[in-house]
This record gives structure tokens, sequence and C-alpha cells, in this order.
């Protein structure tokens, strides 16, 4: 069957590995697919993490005046679930449908440098290793000078300054320890992870498109991608740039934002949000572009206006960099910039509300099918809506003033990121599960966790609202009997474990589809990207013959006309196609050239967080392996045969 | 032309407000019902926005439905036509928008401006943001005071503020929107509130370990009632010399460790400030701890015993007292009036 040359022994010092199955074949993959699945899976594995974290704080907040948790332990678990989230669960998961599919959807045979693909994967697995071992090594404790009733418990003993590490709070005289230092070097280690795929996919986008797919024909998932690639490339050095700044002021006695020594603590608040609000569009473009692919494929209709869409994406990433102080409106700002970030930020409404429409022009005249992926994507608008509208409430800058650092904010950017961005990225599940399995989900069960989840979702973040506007501040670890919140705060808990249960049946779902589904179709949902012209599951050669774009939805217009009323008509050779299609795909007739795997990424990779240690430690010991790693792993890199099979 | 539409929409508020508040009654933390100038001009704003976005929403999720329903699959049914886009139609849901926004932003940037503006008959007062308590001074008068912040109800304040240590986030709901506390800095807030009356105030902004129990009350009076607190505010406390269990409780004070920390004007005066509130007129004040307890003697009694456990992280050490020493300290701040 396969065209693929068995490498030959060759004489030089480093062999490249050859194992196609087992744990080496995982461990120096370059194969864009494995490593898309090993993010998915590592992502879910922090998602559910941050998930527990999330039940843990609302299990406390059911009552007031609680004591289920010690205020250290119920600050370090909302500090770890808001990084989880961001950082270990939603960006990597996008980022396993980047490497899963880019390749894919331009017709391409891998990106563009699969072995910094592996080594973007291993540096956000040693990230986020490295970050949670703050459970095992990190210290915590009460201000310089401050008296704790008990010691700090292993729960908390993690970072506990918030994800947003406000200064000079999170510095070492308000947040004593080692735990805070985990968090700034996790974050760079994982910024380094995705800077370097930035680089890859903008690379792969703009070199490795097939023939005809000029970049008006690319899909709307390809285009969001290389939008997120660009924020990222952008915005991380900034935050890369703020995080030395902290780790150098907790560790090497600088004052980059301590007041005492002439720094300003506001400062960070601007790096920070300069960075943290591109990285909402990071975290919220790719679900942008699932629910693009979605909306057409199921409603069976084009995408309505597939150019104002791009170019509203890129306006919002634009834009995006110019809004960062609607996050500091109560800070210390003056009173010209609060009008003037009040208006750019809504200004940013403008290019949000333009996708939204134009999603409901898809599905407008259209004859919709309501399997799960349509499902999550209209739920995606539905809820995205509320997130937004919600949005526009903040750019009302004295409004914003009573609702800032409330469970208001904390609702509307759930609304965001968990009605929107986990949403798309459960439509995508669904919607790719037959392309990279080659079996279909359970169609019952996946109707099952949608509406659960709708259920869950609402019940736990809608009556946040309306707590938020009733006075409840936000990172609170409790709240006082007189305040009258409880009644709310029992019903989001309630909706936060029936999120849980949706999970539940998500995974059992998902691990008996993969085992005993149904053989999925070739082309399950009669879809309009050339990803569906290849066999599921993929092939490890993707294409077997480079193909030839000729048109937006290039997969569909070779399946069908348009009659005189413009309505869609099925070309009779279609059928015929797809049996040649699949049997082409199977079956190349060239000899494929696929990238050999590779140590020395993991190598390379496994230098970083050792490097974190020896800041924490302050040993030069690690710090010595560490670099011993990072330049024998770059040296294999570089000296490695590129091509052994020939 | 703004207050016609809001008035329009003031009965509909409170059908809303009585249909989601079934369940909550006096949630002295509100920031829905506005009880001065301030917070009255931001509702305002609040509600235009809410109605507006209710009327989007409506209109968005009523075409989600109606689509959903309209043209879900069915046996039979026709492949749809194949529209591309509309430019017209796209070109109208760009300027739609924009110009409801447009409409939003002209009474939000002339509230900002008004809301920042110095009152010009406005009462100075200083706050002072500590870990994890609120300090107050009032230059003009010469007083000190924490947790309590009074302020008189015929004109308004205007708070001069900045943190001692980290950041902190001054907030009465029913007064005013929030603002940040910054070491280094000045930041100013104007309060007023329409009645004597007593609101709660919250740190907003995550402060560490204690940031939930940081809290306060402020306290409105009438002109005559400000002036009499004031007055009692300027006495020093007198020395005891009795024999009382209160003198008793003056001497755990001087000799226990507290006067590191803690000042009471005319017992135990320092040079400077000191890191914890000044007590010279605790029993004046109806909360203490950040305004995480009530003022009684159950609470007294649990917070000299050990702070650290009611206010994890607080700097006041646990002095091992015995409660014969609390006893008789509990009954020595009660005469500090």
């Amino acid at each position: 069957m396969t065209k693929i040359l068995e490498p030959k022994k060759q004489n030089s010092i480093f062999r490249r590995p050859s194992s196609e199955t087992g744990i080496w074949s995982w461990i120096t993959t370059v194969d864009h697919k494995k490593i898309g699945i090993m993010y998915g899976y590592a992502a879910f594995f922090f998602l559910l993490i941050g998930g527990l974290e999330a039940l843990v704080l609302r299990i406390q907040l059911s009552q007031p005046d609680n004591n289920f948790l010690s205020a250290a332990e119920y600050n370090a678990m909302f500090t770890m679930h808001g990084t989880t989230m961001i950082f270990l669960a939603i960006m990597p998961i996008s980022a396993a449908f980047f490497n899963y599919l880019l390749p894919l959807q331009i017709g391409a045979r891998d990106v563009a440098f699969p072995r910094l693909n592996a080594l973007s994967f291993w540096i956000f697995i040693f990230g986020g290793i490295f970050l949670y071992s703050t459970f095992i090594f990190g210290t915590a404790g009460a201000p310089e000078g401050g008296y704790l009733d008990e010691e700090v418990s292993w729960l908390g003993s993690a970072p506990n300054g918030g994800w947003f590490g406000y200064q000079p709070n999170a510095g070492l005289k308000y947040s004593p320890g080692t735990a805070m230092d985990f968090w700034a070097l996790g974050l760079q280690i994982l910024g380094i992870a995705s800077l370097i795929s930035a680089f890859n996919f903008i690379t792969t986008i703009i070199n490795m498109r097939t023939k005809g797919m000029r970049f008006m024909r690319m899909p709307v998932f390809t285009w969001m991608t290389f939008a997120v690639s660009f924020l990222l490339a952008f915005s991380l050095p900034i935050i890369a740039i703020a995080l030395f700044y902290v780790t150098f002021d907790r560790n090497f006695g600088t004052s980059f934002f301590l007041v005492e020594g002439g720094g300003d603590p506001v400062l960070w608040q601007h790096l920070f949000w300069l960075f943290g609000h591109p990285e909402v569009y990071i975290l919220i473009l790719p679900a942008f572009g699932i629910v693009s692919e979605v909306l057409p494929t199921f409603s069976r209709k084009p995408l309505f206006g597939y150019a104002a869409i791009v170019f509203a994406g890129f306006g919002i990433a634009f834009i995006g960099f110019g809004v960062w102080a609607h996050h500091m409106f109560a800070s210390s700002i003056s009173t010209v910039a609060q009008a003037g970030f009040g208006l750019s930020t809504m200004v940013i409404a403008v290019p949000t509300g333009v996708k939204i429409f134009n999603w409901l022009g898809t599905i407008w005249g259209g004859k919709l099918k309501l399997n799960t992926p349509m499902l999550f994507s209209l739920g995606f608008i539905g809820m995205f809506v509320i997130g937004g509208l919600s949005g526009v409430t903040h750019s009302i800058v004295p409004a914003d003033t009573q609702q800032t650092d409330t469970y208001y904010i904390v609702a509307h950017f759930h609304y965001v990121l968990f009605g929107g961005a986990m949403f798309g990225i459960f439509s995508g599940l669904y919607y790719w599960f037959p392309k990279v399995w080659g079996k279909m989900y359970n169609e019952t069960l996946g109707k099952i966790h949608f509406w659960l989840m709708l259920i869950g979702f609402n019940l736990t973040f809608g009556p946040m609202h309306w707590l938020g506007l009733q006075g409840q501040v936000r990172r609170t670890w409790v709240y006082a009997k007189e305040t009258n919140l409880q009644f709310w705060n029992v019903i989001v808990t309630i909706g936060a474990f029936i999120i849980a249960l949706s999970i539940v049946v998500f995974m059992i779902n998902w691990i008996f589809s993969k085992r005993n589904g149904e053989k999925a179709p070739f082309d399950p949902w009669d879809a309009r990207t050339i990803e569906w012209s290849i066999p599921s599951p993929t092939p490890v050669w993707n294409f077997s013959t480079a193909p030839n774009v000729k048109s937006l939805d290039d997969f569909w217009h070779s399946k069908y006309d348009e009659d005189e009323e413009g309505r869609a008509v099925r070309k009779p050779t279609a059928d015929q196609l797809l049996i040649d299609l699949e049997e082409d795909g199977l079956n190349p007739k060239e000899e494929i050239i696929l990238p050999n795997p590779s140590y020395f990424p993991i190598v390379l990779a496994s230098g970083l967080p050792l490097l974190g240690y020896a800041v924490i430690f302050k040993s030069i010991a690690l710090a010595v392996v560490g670099v011993i790693l990072i330049l024998s792993g770059s040296f294999g890199w570089g000296t490695e045969p590129l091509e052994e099979g020939h | 032309m703004l207050m016609k539409i809001f008035f329009k929409f003031k009965n509909l508020k409170y059908l809303f407000l009585v249909f989601i508040s079934a369940c909550i009654d006096n949630a002295p933390l509100d920031s829905l019902s506005p009880e001065g100038p301030y917070a009255r001009s931001i509702d305002e704003l609040f509600w235009l926005t809410f109605w507006i976005a209710v009327i989007i929403f409506v209109l968005v999720q009523g075409a989600l439905l109606v689509s959903v329903l309209l043209f879900r699959d069915k046996p039979n049914k026709p492949e749809p036509k194949q529209v591309h886009g509309n430019t017209k139609l796209e070109i109208i849901w760009t300027v739609i928008p924009v110009l409801i926004l447009a409409f939003i932003a002209v009474p939000t940037v002339r509230t900002i401006f008004d809301l920042a503006r110095e009152p010009e008959d406005a009462l100075k007062i200083e706050v002072i943001g500590h870990q994890w308590w609120f300090e107050y001074k009032y230059p003009d008068y010469g007083i000190t005071t924490a947790n309590v912040l009074v302020i008189p109800s015929d004109r308004p304040v205007r708070l001069e503020m900045w943190s001692n240590d980290v950041l902190h986030n001054y907030w009465v709901p029913k007064l005013n929107g929030k603002r940040y506390l910054v070491p280094g800095q000045k930041t100013y807030l104007n309060l007023h509130a329409d009645n004597p009356d007593e609101f709660w105030a919250q740190c907003g902004e995550y402060c560490g370990l204690s940031h939930s129990k940081m809290r306060g009350r402020v306290i409105s009076l009438s002109e005559n009632d400000f002036n009499l607190w004031i007055n009692n505010e300027q006495q020093n406390a007198l020395k005891l010399e009795d024999g009382s269990l209160a003198a008793e409780g003056q001497s755990v004070f001087l000799n226990a460790g507290c006067t590191q920390c803690h000042v009471i004007n005319g017992v135990w005066d320092t040079q400077g400030d000191r890191i914890a509130p000044n007590l010279t007129h605790f029993a004046a004040r109806t909360v203490f701890a950040g305004a995480a307890l009530e003022n009684n003697k159950e609470n007294l009694t649990n917070w000299l015993a050990n702070p650290a456990k009611i206010k994890p992280g607080t700097f006041m050490p646990n002095l091992e007292l015995t409660e014969a020493e609390i006893n008789a300290l509990i009954a020595y701040l009660g005469t500090l009036k």
C-alpha cells in the first residue's frame, strides 16, 4: 500500500528514529496530526483539572462564611483555575485544531517546520508540568510581617496572586515563597511554545498553500489561525518582558513595579493587558473559525459574506491591541484615557456584530441539519451574543466602575470564553471527530451533552450577572451572610455540577465512539472544504497528490452545481468522484517524502523547566544541566541528517 | 431626550427588578439601588444601555430561533439557494451598530467627565488602604479613624486616596463606582448621599489573603449630627486611674504589646503613623477588624484570642492573652466612645 521508503541505515552519528507505532513513535513524531492529537489530549486533561478547581471554588461559595477551603487555598484555586483554563486548556486545544487541520485545509503535507512544531508541543507539556509542580515544590504564606493561624496546605502552595498577577501584591513582599515564581516562569515557558507555533503557522499559511489556494480561497478557520498567529507574535513578547520584570523583581532585587524602588505597579497592568486583551481574541478567534466552517456545512449554504467575516476577524485582531485599558477603568488612568478607551471598546463591537449578523445570514434560508456540531455552533451564537452585549455595558465607563471586579465581569467573560470559545471548540471536536478517528460519534449522547451543557452553563453563569450587580466581589473567599447573596450562589454551584456531568457524557461518548463507533463515511457531512476530500481517518501522507483548488469551498463545488434559481444541485458525477477520491487517497501513485521523526525537540524542550527550577532553587547546577540539554538538543537537531530515507 | 427614553423604561425596570429579586431582599452592596447623585447618574446610564442591549438581544436570539424553526431540515425540503452575501445588507448591519454606539457614547463621555469633576463645596477626606482595612483622615479637623467613614449628607465629599501597601479598590455601590488605591499615586472619588443612612463598602481589587474581609461602612449624618460627631472625635481619650476593670484593660493595652501598632490619643500618643487603626474612639464604631466583624463582646473575644483565625495573614499577632486580660481589654475598649 504505502510508497513511503523504509529508512536506510546510514553512518551518521545521530540516526533518526524510525518507530511508527508505540510510545516512541509519539515521543519522536513530527507529524502534525499526531502532534495535534497529543495537544488535544493534554489540553483536555488540563481542562479537567481546571474544571475540578472550579468545582472546589463553587463548593466554597455555596454557603456564606464557608470553611470548606482556607483563604490561602481559595486564592490558589482561583489563580490556578484561570491560569490553567487560559494557558493550559483553551490555547492548546486551539493549537490542537491548528495543528491537525491547518495543513489539511490548505492542501499541505505538513506544517512548514515539523520539528519546530514538535518542539512547541513538548515545551507546552514541560511548561504545564513545571507550573503544576508548584503543588509539590511551591511555597506560599502570609505577607511579610503577617500571621497565619495554620500552615498553608499543599493545595494552597500554588500561585495565589491571580492569573493577572497584579503588582505589588504578586511581588515577593506580599506573596512570599516560590509559588508566584512558578507562575511567572511557567507562563514564560508556555509563551515560548506559543510563539514558536505562531511563526510556524504564519510561514505555513504563506508558503505551503497548494496549487490554486489563493488567500481569498482559504477556509475561514485557516484565516482565523492566521489572525491568531499574528496576535500571538505581537502580544507574547510584551508579556514575556513583563514576566521577566516580575521574575527579576522577585529574585534579583530589581524594582520595576515596586514604588519604594521608583517603580510603578500600574505599569504592570498596562503591560499585562496590552498582552491580555489580544489574548482574549487569541482564545475566541479559533472558535469563530470553527463556527464559520460548521454553519455553512450544516446549512448547506455558503458562508454569508465570506470577505466581510475574514476582514472583520482581522479588524478585531487589530483593534484588539487598542482597547487594553478598559480593564483598568477604575485604576489610576486619566479621565481622557477613560473616555478614549471607552470609545475604542465600543468600536470593537462593530466588527464583532458584523460576524454575528453574517452567521445569521448563513443559516437564514438554509436547510439546517441539527447534528451535534451544528447545535454547539448555534449555541455558540446565542451565548456569545450575551457575552458581547454585556461587553458593551463595560464600555460605558461609569457603569463599568460599578461592574468591574464583581461577578458581573466573571459572568461576562465566561459567556465569551465558555459560551463562546468552549462551545465553538466542542462544535469542532464533534465536527472533525470522523476525520480524525474514522469513526462516528454517538449522536444521541452528543445531543445530551449539548443540552446538559447549555442548561448547566446558563445556570452557572447567568445568575452571576445578577450577583455581581448585587455586590458580590470577585476573588473573595467568603461573603457575609448579611449581603443576601446565598440563594443565587447555590443555583450557580448546582449549575457548575451540571456542567461537570455534561463533560462526563462527552468523555463517555468520545471513548466508546472512538473504540466502537460506526465506521465513518468518507464525507459524512457533505462538507465544503478540501480536508473532507481525503479518506477518514486521515492517511499519514494527507493528500496522495497535491490538490488543485479552483474556488472557495472547492470540494463542495466539485460535488454541486447551481440551477437557474441558484439552488444547489448534486452533480451526477459526484458519487463516482467520492469513490475515486477515496481510492486515490489511500493509494498514492507517486513516492511520498515525509519529514522524519526526531529525538531532539523533546531533548531541547526538557532543558527549559530546569532553567526555571534553577531560578527558583537558586541552583547553578540545575542551570548548567538545563543549558547542556538545550545546547545538545540544538546541536543534535542541527546535525541530524535531513532525510535518512535517501 | 435621554431622560425621556429612560423614563419610559422606568416602570419596566421595576417590574424586572421585582421579578429577579424575588429571592433577595435588601442586599447592602446592591449597585442597582443608588442613594446619591453620583451613583444615580451611573444607574441611569446603565439602564439606558441595558434596554438597548435587551432589544438587540431579543432581535438576535429571535432571528436565531426563527431560523432554526423555519429552516430546519425536513423530508423533501429542497436544497437552499446558494446566497453568497448581500453588500447592501452588510453595510446596513455595520452602520446601524455604529449609530447605536454613537448614541450611547455621548452621554457616556459626558458622565465620565461629570463624575471626575471636583465638587465646589466638597469636604476633603483622605482614604488610605492597608492590608486589610481602610483608614480615614479628615485633614480639616485633624481626625484619624478607621473602618467606618462618617460623611455629612448635606454636601459632597471628595476622597483623596492612596495605598500603603498593595492595590485596593474603594467601593460604596450605593454612592458611586469603584476607584483604585494605588501605592505612590493619588486617586480621587466623590461621594454624596441623599439622606442620613448607613451604607456598606467593600474592597474590590484582590489584595491578598483576607481581601474578602476588607470591608467598610459609610455613615452619612445630617449637618448637626456630623458636627457633633466631629466634636467628639476631636476629644482625646481620658487616662483611667480608678482601679476598675476598664483601667486594668488600659494597663493590658499599654503593656501587652498593643502599643507597637495602635494609638489612643491622650493615652498612648506617638509621632508618625502606626500600622494599625487608631483606637481613640473605638467604641463609637459599629464594626472593627476591617469591618469584617460587628463591634460586640463575643466578636471581640474571638478576635483578641486569635486574630489570624478570623483574618488570615493579618498583621495583628496572637498575643496569647489570658481570658481575664481579654475581658479587661474589652471593658477598656468599651469606654473609648
